[in-house]
């Protein structure tokens, strides 16, 4: 065989693996069709009518220029790539709680300008929603879901312990654990149904607020994750968790709920009570439709109502390409009429299906008026009437934890705590001590 | 002239002479894409990554050199002790549990026929190519405490099994059983390695009288003692880089990360956390440095030891 070929296979294959290699997913066209601009973003997803409704109102608004929706979650290192190779998306969607440690480093465009220019109106959105994007007085985003946390108690459960729904009362926490107790089952040593799940570490915020203190200044720059009032809460908490066997078969029971389909564990009894987000509401109407249950505030210990909102919010990043029409996008994604024409939307969507509409809770205050005031329309279900109604009352006792210029570190920290202490490896105390050092030095650091 | 630079010499010489034959060409040609790959996608990054452990680079803003704090921070960091012992348990764990369950069923593959030991080899490799995230999250359903498969099983031949993916002292457990799942890489190495015994060897042994032990122990691992050595390399190193399989169980996604558990923190995934979730990307370069030291350090260690106990046919070592 001529030696001819070898050589010349090796250097195409050399060749193509370079070009291969050297072919990125770079930046999209500053320009399409017709001269056009297309925006890109990151972390957002067209996945049902509230998504499409809007994406198409906003996309409207910004004509000729069009959005290139990524389809994704928000990935961290993804964004951390782009903004250091100097191509970021034009707009960015990520969990509030997280846009505080960009803002910080300057990633992160402030909004004054976009919400002068284009008229926005801020007093139309929810103040827990803007304080947990608002870093040193400058508003980074805006908002757009409002996940509230209220008490959610599966009825059939609690009646079947000879209980009712009022029982079930976190402003009494000697009864609580009384109640904890008398909910829980057990076949043998093996969990059947859980009896009220405190569900820390995520809702210690709730606890901490319960026990009247906050878990991080107002300002986000001083953790207070050591306050005994924590602990005790943490220690409580804890202790509902040890009533029902401990954590490994708690988490291990837990972890085998078919949280999102009809087997969910309202439906099969596994769990009498716990403190969840509003968007369950919106799963049971969608698979257990006649599931009987009921929704109230969560509360202190004098009964006053208390609900920890988080929920996502749209950036865009201090070197986008195109920041005029995305401050359009995001305000019209963000207005209380696209909101609207999403709901009316998802209500034929329920119509068509015969299920319920519970609304959908924005941090858009104007377009909640609308929702819950002419959209919802539950007469003939009065379970999901009654559960909304309890999110509605809980949302006038919403608090949300500040922005921080090191949210990530200080949400790690206090997460971690309880993990250690939930698995015997720590006490409360020890715990929370650690975390505190750990969340105040990130944000020492961060702060110079 | 010193003899040893004589031989140098000709080794010189020969090699500058291979290139007047076109095959050579031919196969650096072939050779060039991964050379370059090497240079731009690991010998560039590693040089920067060593630059950038002397900053406070956060991949977002303009970093300032910091000397040698990053390297400062690393010793008087908790975790970072706890991720290096948490990742060094599960080496010792892991590396002689894939070697010993490897060469057993090697052994076994070689006992069978040739048609069921394309079977068998098809099976065992299977695991193999199972991504790590899926195993990661394959982990929390096979080893739930409450419903999991395995504790049923266990449960079978009535033994209460632990709470794998709770329990901080069974989680590094459990995941080192699923990595042992997948040995199908290092369970072909070790066939071939079989397959190239001399027979006559264990004929002859089996004249002596030789116990099969005794096989084992003076022929079989002897002469298959290159290959052992070469997977205890690849596994030491692979189990200190371990990350996929932990970070998919217990720190990838938002409700995993709200469950994390102290026992699975990996260094890579501490190194991971620090880079992209808290953005200390000068200080990650630095954790990145003092695993390859470590890497190394083990390595050439086990190079070292090597020497007594590996055999290499032609006697080349």
């Amino acid at each position: 065989m001529s030696m001819r070929f070898p050589r010349v296979a090796a250097l195409s294959a050399a060749t193509a693996l370079v070009l291969a290699g050297c072919g990125g997913v770079g930046g999209g066209d500053d320009e399409g069709a017709g001269g056009a601009v297309t925006l890109t973003t990151m972390g957002f997803g067209l996945g049902d009518e509230i998504a499409t409704v809007r994406a198409d109102l906003a996309n409207k608004a910004i004509e000729p220029a069009k959005v290139k929706v990524s389809e994704n979650a928000f990935d961290p290192q993804q964004f951390l790539s782009a903004v250091a190779s100097d191509n970021p998306p034009d707009l960015v969607y990520m969990g509030r709680e997280k846009l505080g440690t960009y803002a910080a480093r300057g990633t992160i465009e402030p909004l004054e300008n976009c919400v002068e220019k284009e008229g926005i109106d801020l007093d139309q959105f929810r103040d827990p929603a803007l304080a947990e994007i608002t870093l040193d007085g400058k508003l980074y985003g805006l908002p757009e879901f409002y996940n509230n946390r209220v008490m959610l108690i599966n009825d059939p459960s609690v009646q079947s312990a000879g209980l009712t729904p009022d029982d079930v009362d976190p402003s009494d926490r000697t009864k609580l654990a009384t109640v904890t107790d008398q909910l829980t089952k057990r076949n043998g040593d093996k969990l059947t149904r859980i009896g009220f799940d405190p569900k820390i570490p995520e809702f210690l915020p709730v606890w901490a607020k319960a026990n009247g203190v906050d878990m991080i200044s107002e300002d986000g720059r001083t953790a207070n994750l050591d306050d005994p009032k924590i602990i005790s809460a943490l220690e409580y908490t804890v202790g509902l968790i040890d009533k029902q066997g401990g954590w490994g078969s708690f988490k291990a029971f837990r972890d085998s709920f078919d949280l999102f389909g009809d087997k969910n564990p309202f439906a099969t009894d596994q769990l009498a009570a716990f403190p969840m987000e509003d968007w369950y509401l919106n799963v049971l109407a969608d698979v257990s439709p006649d599931a009987k249950f009921t929704v109230k505030p969560f509360t202190d210990e004098q009964g006053k109502a208390i609900d920890f909102v988080t929920g996502s919010a749209w950036a865009i990043p201090a070197a986008a390409k195109h920041k005029d029409q995305a401050c359009k996008w995001i305000k019209t994604m963000t207005d209380s009429q696209t909101w609207i024409a999403a709901a009316e939307a998802r209500v034929e969507k329920r119509k068509s299906e015969g299920k319920p509409f519970t609304g959908v809770y924005t941090g858009n205050e104007v377009a909640d008026e609308k929702i819950f005031g002419e959209l919802v329309q539950l007469g003939d279900t009065p379970v999901y009437d009654n559960a909304v109604k309890g999110v509605l009352e809980a949302q006038e006792s919403a608090f949300s934890l500040p922005a921080s210029p090191a949210s990530s570190e200080f949400e790690t920290a206090w997460k971690d705590a309880v993990n250690r202490v939930l698995s015997g490896q720590q006490s409360p105390a020890d715990a929370m001590k650690q975390a505190q050092e750990e969340a105040q030095s990130a944000l020492d650091n961060a702060a110079k | 002239m010193h003899p040893l630079d004589m031989s140098r010499k000709s080794r010189v010489r020969r090699w500058a002479r291979g290139f007047r034959d076109r095959d050579t060409w031919a196969a650096y040609g072939f050779m060039t894409p991964w050379l370059i790959g090497f240079v731009v996608f690991l010998g560039g990054p590693m040089i920067i990554s060593l630059v950038l452990s002397f900053t406070d680079y956060d991949g977002l803003r303009e970093s300032s050199n910091v000397g040698f704090a990053n390297y400062e921070q690393l010793l008087s960091d908790p975790k970072i002790r706890r991720s290096l012992a948490n990742t060094v348990i599960y080496a010792i764990m892991i590396v002689p549990g894939t070697m010993i369950v490897a060469l057993g069923l090697a052994m076994m593959l070689s006992r069978v026929g040739r048609r069921s030991a394309g079977v068998f080899r098809t099976l065992f490799y299977l695991p193999e190519v199972t991504p790590k995230v899926a195993v990661g999250v394959l982990f929390l359903m096979l080893f739930n405490g409450q419903v999991g498969l395995v504790n049923g099983a266990l449960g079978l031949v009535g033994i209460d099994g632990p709470d794998w993916s709770t329990d901080p002292a069974w989680v590094k457990p459990g995941l080192a059983l699923m990595h042992i799942w997948s040995v199908g890489g290092t369970v072909i190495i070790y066939l071939a390695a079989l397959n190239n015994v001399p027979r006559d060897l264990y004929e002859a042994a089996e004249l002596d009288g030789v116990s099969g032990w005794q096989r084992f122990r003076h022929i079989t691992v002897p002469m298959i003692s290159h290959a052992l050595f070469f997977t205890l390399i690849v596994q030491t190193i692979n189990a200190l880089q371990t990350f996929d399989e932990a970070y998919a169980a217990f720190y990838g996604s938002s409700a995993s990360a709200t469950y994390s558990s102290d026992a699975a923190l990996f260094y890579l995934v501490y190194l991971f956390q620090q880079a992209f979730q808290f953005l200390h990307m000068g200080y990650a370069s630095a954790m990145a440095w003092l695993l390859f030291v470590v890497i190394m350090v083990i390595t050439v260690i086990q190079i070292k030891v090597s020497k007594r106990f590996v055999h290499y046919e032609g006697g080349d070592r």
